[in-house]
């Protein structure tokens, strides 16, 4: 139920704060979206997508961080596998 | 697609569990609150990647799964009436009331129609003037302010014929509701995301510290819940019980602020039934006297039907992390998703219909779908 998509937004169609709209696209497939609740979205932003409504623009730099904890995780790790097996 | 396909690699969630067989040393309970973490869960077969020691319980978050049977009723009583239209999410229609469900209304000739958002129920109502066009306003704190913006532009633009049954639900006390039942085993939660994409997540520290437990706020791809995990074993074995944010790329600390002032304008906090659960106060939210006329259950004058739940189904103690659905006697052979005894069956989101869906076999296909988007 509260699944949300996030999808590419490609034109702003209504600029009034109340029914601030936009073209969004999920993967190839587009959709009127209201923008009303990110007033600073812009085209080219990801945006998360829950039944019809933009709730959050997605965060380009924290994407990536999934990928980065794993990477810390793994180094912590490989150490303290090297300090457990040192002589 | 960008920001989804890349949270299902098999090598980096083959990695993670690896860093969670190392990092675990004894066992230990997790809620996942969210339905749609229950079923990526169940989908990807995350919990058959976890060490043995991590055990996830599946939480209440599913909204079609804890709308009282009474507020089906309701719902059933409106959708009969010739002057209406009633609109819903589609995974409310095969929900069973006392006697019947809202599909069955529908081929006895009521006008039901599944719509994708609240704004899609507001333009019927636009385009049918005479008719009285109802949207069953189901949901947690996401999908609040789709629902607070439909009554709000009603209200706006002048659109008399337009209400909705709400039946709104909130996490926080759900989770105390859980945290404070003395048969209560979750050590740690996993929150759910997009609902903290809308309120933040400082709401959940004061929790985290009353009753020491770990909340972490975390994603719905396989990648963010395995992430989830790791950071709330992690806590667990550093004795510390804190909040944190496994989902930064959409979630901040303070939320959806424009959302949050919308929602407080149009609704205000009431106590609410949970199905399986029974009453939580403060736990939901009802229309603001301001926004009264566009309450469904009082133009149609339904709030006296009541009833109460067939006492066969297992759901409430699914929904409080006590039972898992194939521990349910009626599982799989007197409550399936086509005639399904309670709601746990019937939304897809549900965890009885998940593991029916997704567990034919016991730990069959783990890992098969993962890497394949």
């Amino acid at each position: 139920m509260c699944l949300a998509i996030p999808g590419k937004i490609t034109q702003i169609t209504n600029d009034d704060p109340l029914l601030r709209a936009g073209k969004v696209t999920f993967g190839g497939i587009a959709k009127e979206v209201s923008l009303a609740y990110v007033p600073e979205a812009q085209v080219g932003d990801y945006v998360l997508v829950h039944v019809g409504f933009a709730l959050s623009i997605v965060d380009e730099a924290e994407a990536q961080q999934v990928f980065d904890y794993l990477r810390l995780i793994q180094s912590e790790d490989l150490k303290e596998l090297e300090e457990a097996t040192a002589p | 697609m960008k920001y989804l396909d890349e949270y299902r690699d098999a090598d980096a969630a083959r990695r993670y569990a690896d860093a969670l067989a190392t990092l675990v040393t004894r066992p230990w309970t997790l809620m996942e609150v969210c339905g749609g973490q229950t079923h990526a869960i169940v989908r990807f077969g995350i919990d058959t990647l976890l060490p043995p020691q991590i055990d996830l319980v599946h939480g209440p978050g599913c909204p079609v799964c804890v709308t009282p049977v009474e507020l089906i009723d309701r719902a059933i009583a409106i959708a009969a009436r010739p002057e209406v239209i009633f609109c819903s999410f589609g995974d409310m229609l095969r929900v069973p009331g006392t006697e019947k469900d809202l599909f069955s209304v529908k081929a006895g000739g009521g006008d039901v129609r599944i719509v994708y958002s609240p704004l899609d129920a507001l333009k019927l109502a636009k385009d049918n003037p005479t008719r009285q066009v109802v949207f069953f306003a189901v949901g947690f704190e996401t999908t609040a302010p789709a629902n607070a913006m439909a009554v709000h532009q009603a209200k706006m633009l002048g659109i008399k014929n337009f209400s909705i049954l709400v039946s709104h639900v909130l996490v926080p006390p759900a989770i105390e509701a859980i945290l404070g039942s003395p048969n209560c085993r979750v050590q740690a939660f996993l929150a759910a995301g997009h609902v903290c994409a809308v309120m933040g997540y400082t709401e959940y520290e004061p929790l985290a510290k009353r009753y020491s437990v770990p909340i972490v706020v975390t994603g719905f791809e396989p990648l963010d819940i395995l992430q989830g995990v790791y950071m709330c074993v992690k806590q667990l074995e550093e004795g510390r019980a804190e909040v944190e944010n496994q989902y930064a790329r959409a979630v901040r600390q303070n939320g959806n602020r424009p959302a949050q002032d919308l929602v407080a304008q149009v609704f205000g906090i009431t106590s609410r039934k949970w199905r399986g659960v029974g009453e939580i106060p403060e736990s939901g939210l009802c229309l603001r006297d301001d926004y009264r006329e566009f309450d469904a259950e009082q133009r149609f004058d339904v709030s006296m039907i009541t009833a109460e739940e067939d006492s066969e189904c297992i759901s409430g103690l699914v929904l409080q992390g006590l039972r898992k659905p194939q521990e349910c006697p009626a599982f799989g052979t007197r409550c399936t998703p086509d005639r399904p005894l309670g709601a746990t069956m019937v939304s897809s989101e549900g965890a009885c219909a998940a593991y029916y869906r997704y567990r034919p076999a016991p730990s069959a296909r783990p890992l098969a779908t993962l890497g394949k988007a």
